[in-house]
């Protein structure tokens, strides 16, 4: 523990401007892959735990079309309606049939995908830690705010990020199909009997947080390494985040990732060896006194 | 009797292995207002819910102007131009009055689009002050009558009500009565599930009797009004 290090860094601007930028760039990754794994438990009763193998996912989608491509906006593409397009198939073929199904059977089904999906992915990239290279267009010195560092990448993702949860909670909140989800998520049978086709309603929902994680890792491969299992770490990152923002809860979820990014980012100065602790410190200090989390509505 | 809107022909249906409808069959002309009498449990909900598709039917037919309905989605069924208001009334609780008829709006059969929100609002003009309002929040009544609207923002060609009268207070019951005349002389086929006899004497044009899961009386309202033995028998308790 140093805290002496982590109160020097708060009161020193640079310090803070570099620690929050990385914070920041943290969470709002972690918000992508956390909105979609509470949106789809939300909305369909899942509780996805292969959300961090579609992570993973895009990540690899997107190094492989960097490398053919050279263009980031392909890339972002590639690993965005590459992973959506894989959510939905396995969205028909497996996960439609436990939907509300007990949590176990759930995991089960979850867990065996996990495997087949990491090995698939050794066959076909190795299992070797692999990088996308940093864009030619982002390969600029950093910004100098304050005299703390800020990478141009960090700001770019900032504005997609932000941009995807604004475009996110429109399309939830302010559109007829964001309704008709919202709708069906508590009442499917009703919604069916008003002529939706409320199969093709799920559907859409999976793809859609299928293509949040999807574009997560898209996104954070040229500044993290892509690896088999990569998923496991943001998959617990990102239940952190859904229990202490509420569980069903998009506005919980950011506001929690948020947290957990600073958390992370200033917690690896006062706290290096105890990062991860203070996250579930965190959690449980939120289950006791809010247990339904921070945005939740119904006790847990 | 030209071809009838809806015929139901001999429909099976039971919950998990408790068999309940056996065998129900009826018709219903373009326009009518079927009442569907019986006890408590004798099987009106559940014949809706078959012809809905809610329930999927063990056997028989549910035949709309002609084509088979039976064992279709629920979804493929009010596609197909049948609108179902289940008994429990079943708003959104947490979405506005005018989102809930937002969420059923669809056009009917032939392309249709008789029905808007605006002219919801002005056949339901007690739901348009409280279009901004929470379904949740509103009373029994304005919930029912809420129900009512969304089912017909489907543009159907037949309407499933199941005792749209049940827990209302009088005033209420008045009410939606003439909002079904309403809807009767607008040609709209309507199939009412009821135990309060003088409702459906109030708004049927034809009544059938469900006993024990099977149609055991069917005739005019006029002829259900005379017939003594009929309500003796089968009605009251
Ligand atoms: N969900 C259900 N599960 C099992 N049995 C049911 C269910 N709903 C109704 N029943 C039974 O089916 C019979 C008919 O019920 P229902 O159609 O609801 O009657 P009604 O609407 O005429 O009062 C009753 O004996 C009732 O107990
Ligand atoms: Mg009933």
């Amino acid at each position: 523990m140093d805290l002496g290090e982590l109160v020097s860094c708060v009161g020193s601007l640079s310090c803070l401007v570099t620690q929050v930028s990385a914070g920041l760039t943290i969470g709002l990754l972690l918000f992508l892959v956390a909105s979609g794994l509470t949106l789809i438990f939300g909305v369909l009763g899942l509780v996805n735990f292969a959300h961090g193998t579609l992570y993973m996912l895009g990540a690899y989608f997107a190094l492989s079309a960097y490398a053919a491509t050279g263009s980031f906006l392909v890339s972002t593409l590639a690993g965005t309606l590459g992973v959506a397009t894989f959510g939905l198939l396995i969205e028909r073929t497996l996960f439609r049939r436990i939907y509300g199904a007990d949590v176990l059977m759930q995991l089960l089904v979850c867990y065996a995908l996990i495997l087949i999906m990491d090995d698939v992915v050794k066959i076909i990239w190795g299992g070797d830690f692999l990088k996308m290279d940093m864009p030619d267009t982002f390969r600029r010195p950093p910004f100098i705010i304050g005299g703390g560092i800020v990478p141009l990448f960090y700001l770019v993702l900032f504005g997609v990020t932000l941009a995807v949860a604004l475009l996110l909670a429109l399309c939830m909140g302010r559109t007829r199909f964001g309704r008709t989800v919202r709708a069906a998520a508590v009442n499917s049978t009703m919604v069916a009997s008003l002529g939706v086709n409320t199969n093709m309603v799920f559907a859409a929902v999976f793809a859609i947080g299928a293509a949040l994680a999807g574009l997560a890792g898209a996104l954070s491969a040229p500044i993290r390494s892509v690896v088999p299992g990569a998923g496991v770490s943001i998959l617990i990152e990102s239940f952190i985040v859904t229990v202490i923002g509420g569980m069903g809860s998009i506005g919980g979820a950011l506001v929690a990732a948020l947290l957990i990014g600073l958390t992370r980012s200033f917690g690896s100065i006062g706290f290096p060896l105890f990062t991860e602790g203070l996250m579930f410190l965190m959690m449980a200090v939120v289950l006791l006194l809010k247990p339904s989390g921070l945005a939740g509505k119904h006790p847990a | 009797m030209s071809e009838p809107e809806l015929s139901v022909q001999g429909l099976d249906a039971a919950y998990g292995a408790s068999q309940v409808l056996f065998g129900v069959s009826f018709d219903v002309g373009r326009g009518e207002t079927l009442a569907l009498m019986g006890r408590n449990g004798a099987g009106k909900s559940t014949t809706l819910k078959a012809i809905a598709g809610v329930l999927p039917p063990r056997a028989g037919q549910v035949i709309l102007r002609g084509k088979d309905m039976a064992g279709r989605k629920p979804y493929r069924v009010a596609h197909s131009g049948i609108a179902y208001v289940p008994e429990d009334r079943q708003v959104f609780p947490e979405h506005t009055v005018e989102e809930n008829l937002e969420i059923a709006q669809k056009r009917g059969l032939d392309g249709t689009a008789g029905w808007t929100i605006p002219r919801a609002f002005e056949s339901f003009p007690l739901l348009l002050p409280l279009r901004r309002r929470m379904a949740g929040r509103l009373s029994g009544g304005e919930q029912q009558m809420l129900t009512i609207a969304r089912a017909l923002m489907g543009n159907p060609a037949v309407l499933l009500l199941d005792e749209p009268s049940e827990g209302l207070a009088p005033l209420i019951v008045a009410e939606i009565g003439r909002l079904i005349r309403k809807l009767r002389s607008a040609g709209t086929t309507i199939v009412l599930a009821e135990q309060n006899s003088r409702f459906c004497l109030a708004v049927a044009t034809r009544v059938a009797v469900i006993d024990k899961g099977g149609i055991v009386w069917h005739g005019d309202v006029e002829q259900f009004h005379t017939d003594p033995t009929v309500q003796s028998r089968y009605l009251q308790v």
